[in-house]
């Protein structure tokens, strides 16, 4: 069977688990996001409870597997009432384990900002909230995007995991055509190339556009 | 701080000579480091003061600590009569809470070494956002002020930069005009032509002088600058370890310093222009 007919043959079955890991890439970076964005402004609380949760949240999800993590939402949630559908779970998972990674981003982009502008954001008055709303985070949102670009490829990559509890997405459907042929060359070879393209072609680029039209809305161009 | 030591504070101030800012018995440390010992300081509305000094004899520290950017180990701030980070809980005087600090912040502007600008923002958006954001004007009032003060300084034609695109001078003529634009009682300035090249000084210390003839604002200058502390000030300070060496008006202290720390300080200085 050559390349093309084989293409042919399985292409759909590979089309549509891309489209389910691209699915759930979106999905689980727009969580991981905004855990990121609450755990890293937690990190920086005053209050020590608070602080607290931050840490611990980040150590657990950030210091343990994510498979294994993957296994608990999955499979042991369930034993405490908590049943997730694994589409759900799967998305979860990667997106709680990359924003504990992503939490540490914001802290330390936040840290970063010049104290300069704390001080002048303090010297015009400004509440607590508004300083940072208003002053710091778009500053840190720029410090910050670089490192958040490698992050988005992780967690793509990361995505692959959700197959082992069965969410058909391109690792799943490699696999189920490998198990059916045996062409396990052609199958996971295009899964290969599929992941460099989405990361290469579509989260790399749009990372950089988002670069450039942040550096330009924020006047640094 | 002791309770019993506060108690020694009126909780207010008041009568016909009250100064708008006054320094009681202020002490500030950084560990067994004192970089204010005891200061005595009062300033009368609409007068300019000038602090002068070697580095470390805790000139910025005086507009930082009215600025509330640092805290005070001991003593008493008046701005308008009324404790800065203080407030009075029944006869005496307790810490302020962030309700009482913000109340008392709002008397007081302050211009940085290095402008401090928020740089996402245009010119013309620095100026509008504590007008916006913290006073609740409207957009149009607050860029009426702002264009009006952007005006005073010379920088309406920059409205629309970023600071990025502006030079020193421009930045910093665009942060006296983002902190006047929140109608302070009292006005900070922190070494503000420092940071400038030689040939740009001018332009803010220009803006600074009209400030001074054209408006009956209280402040506070710390500066190198002995030309134009003498030209400008009502009265220059002389700090050294902390405390305030000598002071008069211009013509007595750099005419006739007193002190020899003074006259040291000051050949010192004239040596290297």
């Amino acid at each position: 069977m050559s390349y093309f007919e084989f293409l042919s043959q399985y292409g759909d079955r590979l089309a549509s688990g891309t489209l389910i890991t691209m699915l759930l890439t979106v999905l689980s970076a727009l969580l991981a996001i905004a855990i990121a964005l609450a755990m890293g402004l937690m990190r920086l609380a005053p209050n020590a409870l608070i602080r607290g949760i931050a840490t611990v949240y980040i150590e657990i999800f950030r210091g343990t597997s994510l498979l294994v993590q993957l296994y608990w939402i999955f499979f042991v949630l369930p034993l405490f009432g908590i049943t997730l559908e694994k589409f759900t779970a799967g998305f979860v998972a990667v997106g709680m384990n990359l924003g504990a990674y992503g939490a540490e981003l914001v802290r330390g982009a936040i840290l970063s900002v010049p104290r300069g502008q704390w001080e002048a954001a303090l010297a015009l008055n400004m509440s607590p909230a508004k300083r940072m709303l208003r002053v710091i985070l778009p500053q840190a949102l720029l410090i910050m995007l670089p490192p958040w670009g490698n992050l988005m490829i992780e967690l793509l990559k990361g995505t692959a995991l959700v197959a082992l509890i069965a969410v058909a997405d391109l690792m799943f459907q490699a696999k189920q055509i490998n198990g059916s042929t045996f062409l396990s060359a052609q199958t996971f070879g295009t899964a290969l190339i599929v992941y460099y393209i989405l990361a290469r072609f579509m989260i790399t680029p749009f990372m950089r556009w988002l670069e450039r039209f942040m550096t330009r809305k924020l006047g640094r161009a | 701080m002791t309770n019993e030591s506060l108690s020694d504070f009126p909780l207010a101030l008041e009568g016909d000579n009250m100064p708008m800012v006054s320094f009681r018995k202020v002490t500030k440390r950084y560990g067994d480091l004192v970089v204010l010992d005891s200061l005595d300081l009062d300033v009368a509305e609409g007068e300019m003061v000038t602090i002068i000094g070697p580095s470390g004899s805790g000139k910025t520290t005086v507009l930082r600590m009215l600025m509330t950017l640092e805290t005070i180990n001991d003593g008493v701030i008046y701005v308008d009569g009324k404790p800065l980070t203080h407030m009075p809980q029944g006869d005496r005087l307790v810490p302020a809470s962030n309700r009482h600090l913000r109340q008392m912040r709002s008397n007081i502007g302050m211009c940085f070494q290095h402008f401090n600008l928020f740089p996402h923002m245009t010119a013309l958006e620095n100026c509008m956002e504590g007008p916006v954001h913290v006073l609740g004007l409207s957009k149009k009032e607050a860029r009426e002020r702002s264009e009006e003060l952007l005006e005073m300084v010379g920088m309406a034609d920059k409205r629309n930069q970023h600071p990025s695109r502006l030079s020193g001078g421009q930045q910093q003529r665009v942060a006296i005009a983002r902190a006047l634009a929140m109608r302070p009682k009292v006005m900070l300035f922190d070494e503000v032509t420092s940071a400038l090249d030689p040939e740009v000084i001018g332009e803010v210390t220009n803006v600074i002088r009209r400030l001074v003839t054209e408006h009956n604002l209280t402040m506070l200058m710390v500066t190198h600058q002995m030309g134009f502390a003498k030209d400008i000030s009502d009265r220059v300070c002389f700090f050294y370890g902390g405390r305030i060496e000598e002071q008069g008006t211009p013509d007595e202290l750099f005419g006739n310093p007193q002190k020899e720390r003074t006259q040291q300080f000051l050949s010192a200085v004239k040596e290297a222009t």
